[in-house]
C-alpha cells in the first residue's frame, strides 16, 4: 500500500494531489503515519513506531490504521 | 519518556467552492452536565438510554412566558398540555405553577383527576369524546370545546335531561395566512359554520357558552399569524354581545409556539428563527386590546402552550455502540437511543453533541439508533467527532412529545429521571422489563 507519486504532503499537514487537483488536511498523527508510507513502511513498521511514540493499545490504533487508509483509498491517494 | 496523547489519524477532503452558510465552521460543544450533575454519573446510576428533566428549566420557561403575557393582558390563564408531556411529575409541576389541564381523551382526562386538577379546571378538547367522556366531562364542570356538529347535537341531547348545564366552547379553524391551514378541527370561520355553530349553540338554551377557542397550528414561527387569529375570535366575541348581550369569559389561543429545536430543511437554526414569547404576546394581546370588545368585559386569555414550555427541560443521553465506514466514505456512529425514543427526529435535526471529547476533529457523520430498521436515523448528516464505543452522546431539547409519542419496539423504554431545584435527582417514570409486558398479555390453555 503506497501512497501516489503526485501527493505532496507540507509539514502542517496539508495533502496536495497534482493528479486531480485535490486538497486534503491531516491531522498530525495522520500526517505521521502519510510520511511513514511514502516512505515505504508496511502496515507493522507503522503501527510499532505509532506505538512506540503514543499512549495507544495496538489493537485500537490498528483499527484506526485499517480505517484511516480505507479513507486514503477513498480519496484516491493509493497508487492501484 | 512519557509518551504522547494519542488522537486517531485523520484526513479530511478541502471543499473549495461550497462555503458553509455560516462562513465558518462552528465548534462541537460538549455537555458533560445537566444542571450540575455529570452525565457519565446519571447514566452509571440509571442507565443508559436515559431521559433527563429538569424542573429548573421547566419552571423558569414557564414563568417567562407567564410574564410575557400577563405584563400584556389583564387576565391569563395557561393550561398545560398534556399530550406534549404527560408524565405525572411534569404535569404537577405546571398545576403547582397554576396551569390547568387542556386533555384530548379520557385517559388524559383521567390523568388530570388523579393529578389533583378540579373538573373546572380541565379543558377537553379534541375530535373524539364518546358520550360516556361527555356525560362525565358534564358532571365534573368540564369546559367542553366542540369539534364538530355531532358532538354539538349529542351534546344538547345530554344536556336535555341533565341538571347540569355543560359548559362549552367550539373550536374555530380559520385562514390565518400561514400553511399548512389546519381545517379539520372544529368548525371554519371564513364559511360562516363557526357562526353557525354559535347561533345553535346560542338559540337552544340548554348549554352554556363560556368561551371560543382555535389552535392554528403546531411549530408557528410567524406571531403575526396568532394576532390574525385572536382578531377573528374577537370578531366572534363581538358578534355574539351585538346579537345575544352575551360575553364570553375567555379566548383560547391554543398551542402551536415553535422551540428552538431546528426543523427539517430549514435554512437557519431553530436558535435563530425561533420567536420569544414577548412576539407572540404581543401579537395575540395586541388583536385582544385593540378589538371592540368592551373593555369591561375582556375575556380571560387562555394558553395551551405544550412544546415551548417543554422542550428546553428534556435531554436524551445515549451511549456509542460503533462506528462503522460506509461505502460511499461517510462515518457512521450507531448509539443505543433510536427513532423508538426520539419520535421527534422524524421532523427535527436534533442537535446530538457528546457528553465530552479529547478532539475538535471532526467528521461528517450519520448517526444511527439501536434499531435493526433502516430508518432509525437519528442525524443523515453532522459533523461530529470521532467517539468510542462506551463514550456518552446529549441529546438537548427532547422534552415535548418524547415521553408520549415514543415507541415500545424491540427494546424496553428506559428510565426518565428529575432533576429537582436542589440537585435531587428522582426516578419519574421506571424502565420497563419483561413483567410489564406479562401484566397485560394473556396466553390462550393451548398454547401454554
Amino acid at each position: 500500500m503506497r501512497i501516489k507519486r503526485s501527493v505532496a504532503v507540507s509539514e502542517n499537514g496539508f495533502v496536495f494531489d497534482s493528479s486531480t487537483g485535490d486538497s486534503f488536511n491531516l491531522n498530525g498523527i495522520g500526517r505521521e503515519i502519510v510520511e511513514l508510507m511514502k516512505n515505504g513502511l508496511e502496515q507493522s513498521d507503522i503501527t510499532q513506531k505509532i506505538i512506540e511514540r503514543y499512549e495507544v493499545e495496538p489493537a485500537i490504533f490498528e483499527q484506526n490504521l485499517m480505517d484511516f487508509q480505507s479513507m486514503l483509498r477513498q480519496f484516491n491517494l493509493l497508487e492501484e | 519518556m512519557a509518551k504522547l496523547a494519542y488522537e486517531r489519524p485523520i484526513i479530511n477532503r478541502i471543499s473549495a467552492g461550497i462555503p458553509d452558510k455560516f462562513g465558518m465552521q462552528s465548534r462541537i460543544r460538549p455537555i458533560p452536565q445537566i444542571e450540575g450533575l455529570s452525565v457519565e454519573e446519571l447514566m452509571k446510576k440509571y442507565g443508559s438510554p436515559l431521559f433527563v428533566l429538569s424542573e429548573k428549566t421547566i419552571r423558569d420557561t414557564y414563568r417567562s412566558a407567564l410574564k410575557a403575557f400577563e405584563t400584556r393582558y389583564p387576565s391569563v390563564q395557561f393550561a398545560w398540555s398534556y399530550k406534549t408531556n404527560y408524565l405525572d411529575s411534569v404535569c404537577r409541576i405546571f398545576h403547582q405553577e397554576g396551569s390547568w389541564a387542556e386533555v384530548v381523551s379520557r385517559f388524559e382526562y383521567e390523568k388530570a383527576l388523579s393529578n389533583g386538577v378540579p373538573g373546572n379546571q380541565i379543558i377537553f378538547n379534541g375530535p373524539h369524546k364518546t358520550r360516556d367522556d361527555l356525560e362525565v366531562a358534564i358532571e365534573n364542570d368540564s369546559l367542553i370545546h366542540i369539534d364538530h356538529f355531532d358532538e354539538l347535537y349529542t351534546l344538547l341531547e345530554i344536556a336535555g335531561k341533565s341538571a347540569t348545564k355543560p359548559k362549552v366552547a367550539i373550536r374555530v379553524n380559520m385562514d390565518t395566512g400561514i400553511y399548512p391551514r389546519w381545517e379539520r378541527f372544529g368548525f371554519n370561520y371564513e364559511n360562516g359554520e363557526a357562526w353557525d355553530a354559535l347561533n345553535r349553540i346560542m338559540l337552544s338554551g340548554k348549554l352554556d357558552l363560556v368561551g371560543l377557542h382555535t389552535h392554528i397550528g403546531t411549530y408557528i414561527l410567524a406571531p403575526s399569524a396568532y394576532g390574525m387569529a385572536a382578531n377573528k375570535l374577537a370578531q366572534l366575541a363581538i358578534n355574539l354581545a351585538r346579537k345575544y348581550n352575551h360575553h364570553v369569559q375567555y379566548i383560547d389561543m391554543g398551542g402551536g409556539f415553535a422551540s428552538k429545536n431546528t426543523l427539517k430543511g430549514a435554512y437557519l437554526p431553530g436558535t435563530d428563527t425561533c420567536p420569544t414569547f414577548d412576539e407572540y404576546a404581543d401579537a395575540i394581546t395586541s388583536a385582544l386590546i385593540n378589538s371592540e370588545i368592551e373593555p369591561d368585559h375582556m375575556p380571560t386569555l387562555f394558553l395551551e402552550t405544550g412544546r415551548a414550555l417543554i422542550d428546553d427541560a428534556g435531554y436524551l443521553l445515549g451511549t456509542v455502540i460503533a462506528n462503522k465506514r460506509l461505502p460511499d466514505g461517510r462515518r457512521a456512529t450507531v448509539v443505543d437511543a433510536g427513532v423508538n425514543l426520539l419520535f421527534t427526529s422524524f421532523w427535527y435535526d436534533h442537535q446530538v453533541v457528546p457528553a465530552v471529547i479529547s478532539s475538535q476533529h471532526t467528521e461528517n457523520t450519520t448517526i444511527y439508533g439501536p434499531l435493526c430498521m433502516n430508518i432509525d436515523i437519528l442525524r443523515d448528516a453532522v459533523m461530529f467527532p470521532l467517539l468510542r464505543p462506551g463514550e456518552r452522546i446529549v441529546i438537548p431539547r427532547v422534552g415535548a412529545y418524547n415521553m408520549t409519542q415514543w415507541l415500545q419496539f424491540i427494546t424496553y423504554r428506559p428510565n426518565i429521571v428529575l432533576i429537582d431545584t436542589e440537585q435531587r435527582v428522582h426516578v419519574i417514570r421506571e424502565q420497563e422489563n419483561q413483567n410489564t409486558f406479562q401484566t397485560s398479555e394473556r396466553i390462550p390453555q393451548y398454547l401454554k
